[in-house]
């Protein structure tokens, strides 16, 4: 444990690229999911297809090749991607197609009563939408929505294998320069579970604080 | 576009690698689903047990395994297990059990729920047949579960097979890394990419409009 001590600096420095790298990841795919999610369920039939196709392809891809793809590709046309942005690039966009599904679930299935409610009040679409499926669907899409931020934290990891000096990366580093793996695993291990665990269980408490709003 | 002339002829001139790379993936996945299954239905049926202790227990395996990257676990096992004496596995079999591990935590949590929806009567119409528990587990439980989760074994599986690209960090020659190697070796970038996730894409769902007739077939009528 005392080496793992001395790598602290370190660790720390790629802790803090990973923590960097998912929370623009959350970001970036909450706003692709909310744009993809709102078009699968309103867009024209064009824009839909075409949101779905996106949604059903980079679901059928491992994310470490979207990461792979996203990197190398564009230096082929001379365009130079740094890792970082990259992986940034392509974890967002994988969990932009999950978002954009748990936005189209979460609203698509609720109740037709409600909404007919607000329409029989004469709300206008967009006060229904306000006032309506806003505050109905969003305690829905939290579990699902929390699972993808504790899959982005997990997938942030795969970063490291195009070079991003994340905290798996350091890791690596550490156990290639000292030999004493089973520290610095345990120790990784630790940091992934508290962040990831901790994360569903905050969300779990932020759940049932807003549990009445589901009848 | 600037530069970067398209050659399919010399990427496709690897497609040997991809395929033998493709049936690894496919063998990796199923062994890795048959082992994750194994582990899954005990802790499954453990945690459905009386001992607060061992529930614990299996509660701590599924949320410590779920909550840390597979990469991490892979390198957990290729590199630290050496370290405490296990001296056997090799990169492909160290990704299976990495890989078992993992599909164990989320394979339990599957057999725990199709285990729990059993209706109870099941078991009683065994017991008023004067089966013995082990007849009744043989002839009723496991049939009825594996019918109960058989959807959720498939999805499973696609999604471990995509897992396996993970594998390549380790060397392992699946689809991912044929890529990466004739990526680096060709420079043929973008038609090593696109054959990867064609590959990826077409057997993944491939495989889940196959399952789809499977489930159908022995889908639980209750």
């Amino acid at each position: 444990m005392e080496t793992v001590f001395h790598w602290l600096p370190t660790l720390g420095g790629g802790f803090a690229l990973t923590a960097s790298i998912a929370v623009q990841v959350v970001i970036l795919s909450t706003f692709i999911g909310i744009a993809g999610g709102l078009i699968l369920l309103y867009g024209p039939l064009p824009l839909r297809l075409l949101v779905r196709a996106y949604v059903d392809f980079t679901r059928g891809i491992p994310v470490l090749v979207l990461i792979f793809a996203i990197y190398y590709v564009p230096s082929g046309f001379n365009v130079s991607l740094d890792a970082q942005t990259a992986a940034v690039v392509a974890i967002g966009v994988f969990a932009g197609a999950q978002v954009s599904e748990i936005v189209r679930g979460g609203i698509g299935s609720l109740p037709a009563g409600q909404l007919e409610a607000g329409k029989a009040m004469g709300l206008t679409s967009l006060q229904r939408f306000r006032l309506i499926v806003v505050p109905l669907a969003l305690p829905r899409m939290m579990p699902p929505w929390t699972n993808t931020a504790v899959e982005i934290i997990k997938g942030s990891a795969l970063a490291s294998l195009i070079g991003v000096t994340e905290f798996l990366y350091q890791t690596q580093a550490a156990v290639g320069t000292t030999f004493e793996p089973i520290p610095f695993y345990l120790f990784a291990a630790a940091v992934y579970f508290v962040c990831a665990f901790g994360l569903s269980q905050a969300s779990h408490v932020i759940e049932r604080r807003y549990q009445y709003l589901e009848q | 576009m600037a530069g970067y002339h398209v050659n399919w002829a010399l990427a496709f001139s690897y497609l040997p690698m991809f395929i033998d790379g493709l049936f690894l993936g496919l063998g990796i996945a199923a062994l890795s689903l048959v082992v994750g299954s194994a582990i899954g239905i005990t802790a499954g049926a453990l945690s459905l047990g009386r001992s607060s202790l061992v529930r614990w227990l299996v509660r701590a395996y599924v949320e410590v395994v779920r909550n840390v990257p597979i990469l991490l676990w892979a390198y957990i096992v290729y590199y630290a297990l050496p370290h405490l004496g296990v001296r056997v596995l090799n990169n492909v079999a160290s990704f299976v059990l990495a890989l078992a591990i993992y599909a164990g935590a989320y394979l339990t949590e599957i057999f725990r729920s199709g285990l729990a929806s059993i209706p109870e009567r099941y078991g009683e119409a065994g017991r008023a047949m004067g089966l013995t528990s082990w007849q009744r587990i043989r002839l009723i439980t496991l049939p009825l579960m594996f019918r109960i989760v058989l959807p959720s074994l498939t999805n499973s599986f696609i999604s471990l097979f995509k897992d396996t690209s993970v594998a390549a960090a380790l060397a392992v020659p699946e689809i991912t890394y044929a890529a990466t190697y004739v990526n680096i070796n060709t420079f043929r970038i973008l038609e090593s990419w696109t054959i990867a996730s064609v590959i990826y894409l077409v057997v993944g769902y491939g495989l889940a409009f196959a399952f789809r007739a499977f489930e159908r077939r022995y889908r639980m009528v209750t």
